[in-house]
């Protein structure tokens, strides 16, 4: 008996509420300022036989949408392999393992099997970024790491907790290799019960609509998921559309990855093949396979928000030639990049390949970086070492509806930046200026977004200043005839020298003393169609508001400007026509 | 002849609600016309007259207004500068680094203040409240000239961590008055002392920003008001559910901008007190939205920390009322999945339902409701454009039915069923945000749509039963009738327990306490009595949310408080962390003039009740529940006998909203006029 479709869509809502509810309970327990106000977390529902995605909060990271089902299936498949010990009920395995299908080491995996009667009926697996897991650097991002052992402390899927009780002796092993151990048991708690909030609520749906029911359509929503995704990639015009996305280096070689991308539709699939991106990289900015398939799948989600999260909508998606690329790093290359930098550089090669046959949908390239600012030092005030992460935002891309947001967050990520207030009150720092990179939004008739340009001075004791950032060779892409954006610039004022990394955008450990000035511009978003077709009188604008200069009005735009301000209709004709 | 009635009136979107009462004889008036939105006093003096109210005999108007929401949400702002620390301008709009929805990289976003009036001031203090910078007061005068010159008529200091060290402000603010030409000037710490320069300076521009519109609208109202003889004193709802008289609301105009919601809130508070049913979840259905807040104990909670749109916080106390994106107008589509979809996309008012007769050709939940005889079709006749059940149906079948196989009123039941999925969901997560649990409360539903699926919603909730008050179209009305004096004040603490300095703890609450006594002490109202609650925020040290620890008096010893937290803590997670220790965040002190009491069963005056069910009864239409159609009684409600006592199904109508009873339900009434629905059957 096939199920109504007004029984499958409740059901779809409530497996979606489940979700939602475990990303909230994770959220507010959590002691990880990552996980608490970042939202870097995420919570989802996977099948017993495989691991595929049944459901997906909502608010999660966007960079887990595809990870947390690779990683499940290789759980799984370690316990059929006799690897790993097979599940019992109230156990929870945590791994953090990035090549069984993770992201980089401080993204660490619960899974928990859930079961009605003797039967595994699905697992419950959430993701939440720790804000350490030992290695070189505290945070784990180390711009010079060559190998993974460099990184932290990697965990084989293992059972932390064993029926219900945590492994005091696997716990301690943990708490001995990484920092800040102590307040590390408020999160696994935390994570724990969010896994928990969602056996209860799934208990309640289970009992309500009948397990057979629930599993028939959960089989049905895989279904449809994939026939809703194919009818959008009907939209796409067949053929091949081919882009390239640089990243500026690895932080080791200086020189830049390529992620070349060609997509095709073929009927009702469609291909995204990297075969000839570039080999895996010495430094930290491999992709492992799980964080590449889902950089592709997050991007489509960009592009259309309207299919619900599920293993159905990545299914008329093909991915391939990653083998033997950086895209599809092994042992024991070094990753931590994969999760912030090249995931978005990924997701930015599919917007590019793809604007000019969505043109209504996809946006020209957003800052793709998450500008990854690390200060480490002494504080003689308090007398406390301390690490400082200041986290940026860039310019969005143009699109066909608007000019790009300023300073938004990455593609991959949700969270809020950090007042300044705040971080002036924790760390020895004055922020000398906070404001938006003035003309960094990528010229088009919908110019992209403006980044952000701030500078801080160091205001007592020794420090070093790491950079991961990218974007600093070359600014985000431009689409159908819009410009790039302003490329990424890291300058380091020491005492009357100013400093420019060699790889521009990634350094580790330059040293700082008291009065030494770092200086950060991020990127602007790429702009959207021909900048000569932008409305004179909305460049007039932006030269009003100080967002570019008259010079960049006339030599970007084609508008030549009065002396009141005003568009000059006559001149900026003859520009444009010239 | 004295003083002696009171008026309560609420402008809303479409309405203005007005609720009179003489304590005296007891005597309760009510009026309801359209509202006059360009100028929203007009329509409050026009339902004056309706109502017949004498204003020489008026002791005391209460208002409720939507006029800075608006002015906010419509971005109709007075012109606005901002003056901020040099390097400083662009906070407003490069804001916390977001986007609008978590997939889709597009959106659009105006800063309150646009740039060209957003100027800086060498001045600088550090984060303990160093001077770094002295403030440049001849730079301060020249920007402050440059703003006038480009027409700002309200102005705003806002300089980085004024938090903690508000000198630099406070002599901006000296300076000003010297040379502003308005009473509008707004410091950035004086209405949230609270680190967090975006959220400080947003509200702070909020209410700059909506001061000079507040004050003229509430200005004009008094007038109004006083020509018509009025000798009184006007009050305003605050977003915290208490008022504030007319002559200083404008001075601190972002704590109105959530003054409707609120006023509901508080009528629900009190009647829920008054029902003794005081544990509500509040659920405010109307045309685009639905409004849901908690009520525990017969206190609304209360959120520091309201974002009123996108990129929008409001950090002032406010009653917290969550929006869920369902209303009546909410649409119905099938997607590329062949899955029924219901919302996020609203008809709005305009064109509306297809059952509006204005053009709208999408159906909507509104017309599910009318094909499901849950509304009654006879009120398509007075509909301006002429519409047919026949149009609406057709409409079911062409757009819902043919791709889901369904007949038309299938598909109207399916939309049903999924907008009360989808509602039930949202309200849950609002609960259990607020770490409430929604089986342990009561649904109290209200507004044009509540009462109709306000069953259906509890019984998917699991919450046992459903409180509709008397009158549940002019509820935001009655909360400002009702609603009390109040005034909160929030000072940071930020300090782990082991070193907090528990007597000036106590010392901070006590201070705060007396201030609020000294301020109800001014106004002209009459307070029975007056109530403090002190809350502390608190958190176990690394973590960043704050949970809410209620105090019963000032003085707590350090054990107690540990331990006070640490069950709050197990209450809310289920965890134990023995081993971390607790910091505080914030210390609040609210306090609480209670006004004398209302009788709600006035509300329903007994003469016009019906001896018998039977007289109550205007006949019946059939109604589809669970795809069966059922012969359902149609009720009017203001005639219904006071001990009347029934099992659905049961239509109840009344002058604007029609309550549903489903089968298996069954009704009572309790002595305020309120009708409870016992939800049979809960899953």
């Amino acid at each position: 008996m096939s199920l109504d479709p007004i029984t499958l869509s409740v059901i779809q809502a409530g497996l979606q509420q489940v979700c939602d509810e475990m990303d909230l309970a994770f959220s507010r327990a959590a002691f990880s300022p990552v996980i608490a106000e970042a939202n870097d977390r995420s919570d989802g529902i996977y099948a017993a036989s495989d691991g595929a995605l049944i459901a997906q909060g909502a608010q999660g990271l966007p960079v887990f949408v595809g990870t947390m089902q690779d990683s499940t299936r290789q759980l799984i498949e370690r316990i059929n392999s006799g690897i790993t010990a097979a599940p019992e009920p109230d156990d929870i395995y945590i791994v953090n393992d990035p090549y069984l299908g993770g992201t980089h080491l401080m993204d660490v995996r619960f899974a928990r099997p859930y079961y009605r009667g003797d039967k595994l009926f699905c697992w419950l697996s959430n993701t939440g970024h720790w804000p350490d897991t030992g290695g070189a650097v505290p945070g784990g991002f180390s711009a010079s790491a060559t190998s993974v052992e460099q990184e932290g402390l990697r965990l084989p899927p293992v059972k932390l907790f064993k029926k219900g009780v945590l492994d005091q002796e696997i716990w301690q092993i943990i708490c001995s290799n990484i920092r800040v151990a102590d307040q590390r048991i408020g999160d696994v708690q935390a994570q724990s019960a969010a896994l928990k909030t969602g056996a209860a609520r799934l208990d309640q749906l289970l009992d309500r609509y009948g397990d057979d029911t629930v599993e028939q359509a959960i089989a049905e929503l895989h279904a449809r998921s994939a026939t809703q995704m194919r009818a959008f990639l009907s939209e796409i015009p067949e053929g091949r559309h081919g882009a390239s996305a640089w990243i500026d280096s690895d932080g080791v070689v200086n020189a830049p990855l390529e992620i070349r991308l060609a997509v095709t539709r073929t009927g009702d699939r469609l291909r995204f093949d990297f075969t000839g991106s570039s080999a895996p990289c010495t430094g930290p900015m491999n992709s492992v396979r799980a964080t590449t398939l889902s950089s592709v799948y997050l991007a489509m989600r960009h592009i259309f928000p309207e299919v619900p999260i599920s293993a159905g909508a990545f299914e008329p998606l093909d991915i391939t030639g990653i083998e033997g690329t950086f895209l599809d790093a092994h042992y024991p290359r070094p990753v931590s990049g994969c999760a912030a930098e090249v995931s978005q550089r990924i997701a930015e090669a599919v917007f590019a390949a793809l604007a000019p046959a969505l043109p209504a949908r996809v946006t020209a390239a957003p800052a793709g970086t998450s500008g990854n600012f690390a200060l480490g030092g002494h504080d003689p005030e308090t007398d406390a070492d301390y690490v400082m992460y200041q986290l940026s935002g860039g310019g969005y891309g143009g699109n066909a509806d608007h000019d790009g947001l300023a300073n938004g967050c990455s593609t991959i990520g949700i969270s809020k930046a950090p007042p300044v207030e705040i971080m002036e009150a924790r760390f020895p720092v004055l922020y000398l200026h906070y404001a938006l990179h003035e003309g960094s939004g990528g010229a088009g008739r919908h110019r992209g977004g403006f980044g952000l340009d701030y500078a801080l001075q160091l205001r007592r004791g020794a420090a070093r200043a790491s950079f991961v950032m990218d974007h600093g060779r070359d600014g985000p892409l431009g689409a159908l005839g819009g410009r790039d954006g302003a490329p990424n610039q890291v300058r380091v004022r020491r005492g009357d020298t100013v400093h420019i990394p060699d790889h521009l955008s990634k350094e580790q450990d330059i040293p700082l003393a008291p009065g030494d000035i770092v200086h950060v511009r991020t990127p602007g978003g790429g702009g959207y169609g021909d900048p000569l077709a932008r409305p004179p009188e909305a460049v007039a604008e932006d030269v009003r508001l100080g967002r570019y200069s008259t010079d960049e009005a006339r030599h970007l735009f084609g508008v030549a400007l009065a002396a009141d301000g005003t568009a000059d209709d006559a001149k900026t004709r003859q520009l444009r026509q010239g | 002849m004295g003083r002696r009635q009171v008026i309560g009136v609420d402008v809303g979107g479409t309405f203005t609600d007005l609720i009179l009462m003489d304590p005296a004889s007891g005597e309760v008036r009510l009026a309801k016309v359209p509202s006059t939105l360009d100028d929203q006093s007009r329509g409050v003096l026009n339902a004056v007259t309706e109502a017949q109210a004498s204003l020489p005999e008026t002791a005391l108007v209460v208002h409720g207004t939507t006029t800075t929401t608006n002015a906010v949400l419509e971005r109709k702002l007075a012109r606005t500068g901002i003056l901020t620390t040099a390097g400083f301008r662009d906070v407003l709009e490069l804001g916390r680094r977001t986007r609008p929805q978590a997939y889709g990289m597009k959106g659009d976003f105006r800063p309150l203040i646009p740039r060209d009036l957003r100027l800086d001031v060498p001045e600088r203090m550090d984060a303990q409240g160093r001077v770094v910078t002295p403030l440049d007061e001849e730079a301060l005068r020249t920007a402050a000239r440059t703003l006038l010159e480009r027409g700002c008529q309200a102005v705003v200091v806002h300089f980085l961590h004024a938090y903690r060290n508000p000198a630099h402000e406070l002599r901006a603010g000296e300076i000003l008055k010297e040379i502003w030409p308005t009473p509008y000037i707004t410091l950035g710490h004086a209405l949230l002392s609270e680190p967090r320069e975006y959220e400080r300076g947003v509200t702070a521009a909020v209410n700059a920003s909506v001061q000079p519109i507040l004050d003229r609208y509430v200005q004009n109202l008094a007038a109004g008001l006083a020509q018509g003889g009025y000798a009184g004193d006007l009050l305003v709802m605050n977003g915290n559910g208490g008022m504030v008289s007319a002559t200083r609301v404008a001075e601190e105009a972002a704590r109105t901008v959530m003054s409707g919601p609120a006023s509901g809130v508080m009528a629900a508070a009190f009647t829920g007190r008054a029902a003794g049913i005081p544990d509500l979840l509040t659920y405010d259905m109307g045309g685009t939205s639905t409004d849901v807040a908690l009520i525990r104990g017969a206190e609304p909670a209360v959120s520091n920390e309201i974002e009123v749109e996108y990129a929008m916080p409001i950090h002032v106390p406010m009653v917290d009322v969550r929006t869920v994106g369902a209303g009546g107008g909410s649409i119905a589509q099938v997607n590329a999945a062949g899955l029924l979809e219901v919302g996020p996309e609203s008809a709005g008012a305009t064109p509306g339902p297809i059952c509006y007769g204005r053009g709208g050709t999408r159906p909507t939940i509104s017309d599910a409701n009318l094909l499901m005889g849950r509304l009654d079709p006879a009120r398509l006749k007075s509909v301006e454009g002429g519409v047919t059940l026949d149009q609406v149906r057709a409409a079911f079948a062409d757009q819902l039915g043919a791709p889901l196989g369904l007949s038309p009123e299938e598909a109207a039941e399916a939309v049903i069923r999924m907008a009360n999925v989808k509602m039930a969901g949202a309200i849950r997560m609002v609960s259990v945000s607020l770490g409430a649990d929604p089986r342990d409360f009561a649904l109290f539903a209200f507004g044009g749509a509540g009462p109709l699926h306000a069953a259906a919603l509890a019984r998917e909730l699991g919450v046992p039963r459903v409180l509709v008050p008397a009158r549940p179209g002019i509820t935001n009305a009655l909360g400002c009738l009702v609603a009390d004096l109040r005034h909160d004040f929030t000072e940071a603490v930020g300090q782990p327990l082991d070193q907090l300095d528990m007597a000036a703890l106590a010392d901070t609450l006590t201070r705060q306490a007396a201030r609020g006594r000294a301020l109800i002490e001014r106004e002209e109202v009459s307070v029975e009595e007056i109530r403090i609650t002190h809350v502390l925020e608190m958190q176990f040290i690394g973590q960043t949310h704050l949970l809410r620890v209620p105090l019963d008096s000032p003085d707590i010893t350090r054990e107690a408080l540990q331990a006070k937290f640490e069950q709050i803590y197990w209450d809310r997670f289920q965890v134990r962390l023995e081993k971390i220790s607790a910091a505080v965040a914030t210390a609040s002190t609210a306090v609480i003039g209670r006004r004398a009491a209302f009788d709600p069963a006035r509300l329903l005056p007994p003469e016009n009740r019906a001896a018998t069910l039977a007289e109550a009864c205007r006949g019946s239409r059939p109604v589809l529940f669970d795809g069966q159609w059922h012969d359902t009684p149609l009720y009017q409600r203001d005639r219904l006998p006071a001990d009347a006592a029934f099992n659905g199904p049961a239509i109840l109508e009344q002058m604007d909203t029609t309550t549903l009873v489903p089968p298996g339900d069954r009704v009572t009434q309790d002595a305020c006029g309120n009708i409870l629905i016992e939800i049979g059957g809960a899953a």
